[in-house]
């Protein structure tokens, strides 16, 4: 978790992203952190609801089809 | 009731009635007749407006009346038509009013059919007791797959149901399609090489095995053994959806979760939908706010106190008590020098009056006179005065010069 503290948002799976939003909400009601510490942490979480929220928003169902013997085709199907 | 001697002397003993109910009780106390499965033909096909069911079940040497009451009618399966062969099941029993016995049926199948069920029967045994079924190898199905496998036909209406629902359910995922003939001679060996292949290739998440509602026979890959085994190894835990709710193979046994039909499998599938997710994703965003508003609002109140704390140990207060002592000095200290004033003054007031009551020019006042001589000497006596002398006078306002005349004795 700590190691994805800088990580660009972007790059965050949906999974990654509400694990560390979750993880920056706990900590900020246990009040912990310094001012400083704890308005980045809320800047950055904020971030990640937009993100989440974009993810969420645009998301569109991935189907890839098995084909041939050993390999996993390419073409991707919107439904 | 005793049998009869038959004699042709005998006196009739037996009404029609109570021969017809001995045989109706004859036939309903044979356990056999009580739950017989009959194969025959459908004819004479009659559905009255009362809702039973009438035909002739009958084969090349026999016949037998059939009735189904219009409550299991209901309930059948299939569509029943004159020619079907079929079997039925049911109890024997005597019609008295048309003195006819016939079979109160409640089941009815396709023939064939019985003869699967048994080897389906067989198998569920055999497989149930090499543990296959147990519910301790039933795996948690994950709550929120990011890669779902799909086993089922392409072109079937099982494969767009079960997209369908994937999408408008939880769109987040990826689905992996292994596609597979799902009836016929060569869809179990095609079934368990695309199970294989997905779990090899792309190990998905879960596993959904699919197919559409269909007949027994359609859904017969389903019960193939090597498939049921191939299910219960697979490494992904698998979902199926075989048929409509009241169908089930042997694969559901072995599958990890049993849905009903493939949409339900696929919903089954998605345990937490992007609605869920949009849920959970408000209430965290709710808690941030919440929480930086709580952590600020903390430490303005530590603020505040803090500020209430200075301001009581601030030196203003003593700054303010000196200044207020100083006042108060300063007043006393103009008072007294006031005071003081007043006292020197009264003082030299009377001091002025002492100085003016020891004034010898005072005395001139009353009518008094000072007689000196020209360099200011006083003369006190006679003898200091000589004739012809100038003296001076000094009265109250003035001075002025006299002559000394030869005194006179008085």
């Amino acid at each position: 978790m700590a190691n994805q503290k800088n990580s660009p948002i972007e790059s965050l799976s949906y999974e990654e992203a509400l694990a560390e939003l979750e993880q920056i909400v706990r900590s900020l009601e246990n009040g912990q952190e310094t001012l400083e510490e704890s308005i980045a942490a809320f800047e950055r979480g904020q971030s990640l609801v937009q993100h989440c929220a974009a993810l969420l928003e645009k998301a569109a169902l991935r189907i890839r089809t098995l084909s041939g013997e050993d390999t996993l085709a390419n073409e991707e199907t919107e439904i | 009731m005793r049998m009869a001697q038959p004699s042709l002397f005998a006196s009739l003993r037996w009404t029609v009635s109570e021969l017809t109910r001995y045989l109706r009780q004859l036939l309903e106390s044979d356990l056999m007749l009580q739950d017989v499965w009959v194969q025959g033909e459908i004819s004479n096909l009659s559905r009255p407006s009362s809702g039973h069911l009438y035909f002739t079940l009958k084969d090349a040497g026999a016949a037998l009346r059939c009735v189904i009451w219009r409550t299991e009618a209901h309930r059948l399966r299939m569509n029943l038509q004159d020619g079907l062969a079929v079997e039925v099941h049911g109890k024997v029993s005597l019609y008295e009013a048309g003195g006819q016995y016939q079979l109160y049926a409640d089941q009815i199948r396709p023939v064939g059919e019985g003869a699967l069920f048994q080897e389906f029967l067989r198998l569920k045994d055999l497989l149930e007791a090499e543990g296959l079924f147990a519910p301790e190898r039933k795996r948690p199905i994950p709550s929120l797959p990011h890669r779902i496998g799909i086993v089922t036909s392409p072109s079937g209406a099982a494969l767009r149901d079960m997209l369908q629902t994937l999408s408008r359910r939880m769109p987040l995922v990826e689905v992996i399609l292994a596609p597979a003939p799902v009836q016929g001679a060569e869809a179990p060996a095609a079934l368990i090489a695309a199970l294989a292949d997905l779990n090899r290739l792309a190990q998905p998440d879960v596993i959904l095995l699919a197919r559409g509602g269909g007949s027994i026979e359609d859904l017969w890959a389903f019960n193939d053994e090597n498939l049921v085994r191939a299910v219960a190894a697979s490494e992904a835990p698998v979902i199926t959806g075989v048929g409509h709710e009241t169908d089930f193979t042997l694969v559901d046994f072995a599958a990890d979760l049993r849905a009903p039909t493939p949409t339900a499998a696929a919903e089954l599938a998605t345990p937490i939908s992007r609605a869920d997710l949009w849920a959970g994703l408000a209430s965290l965003k709710s808690r941030l706010g919440t929480a930086m508003q709580t952590a600020v609002a903390a430490r303005q109140r530590q603020i505040e106190t803090l500020s209430a704390r200075l301001g009581f140990v601030s030196p203003e207060r003593r700054i303010l008590s000196y200044r207020q002592q100083l006042d108060e000095m300063e007043r006393r200290a103009v008072h007294a020098t006031s005071q003081r004033l007043k006292l020197e003054q009264e003082r030299l007031r009377g001091l002025e009056r002492r100085l003016f009551t020891l004034n010898p020019l005072a005395v001139l006042a009353r009518g008094y006179a000072v007689v000196q001589h020209t360099d200011g000497r006083l003369i006190r006596r006679v003898a200091q005065a000589r004739p012809g002398e100038t003296l001076r006078v000094r009265v109250s306002d003035g001075s002025f010069g006299v002559e000394v005349k030869p005194s006179t004795e008085e």
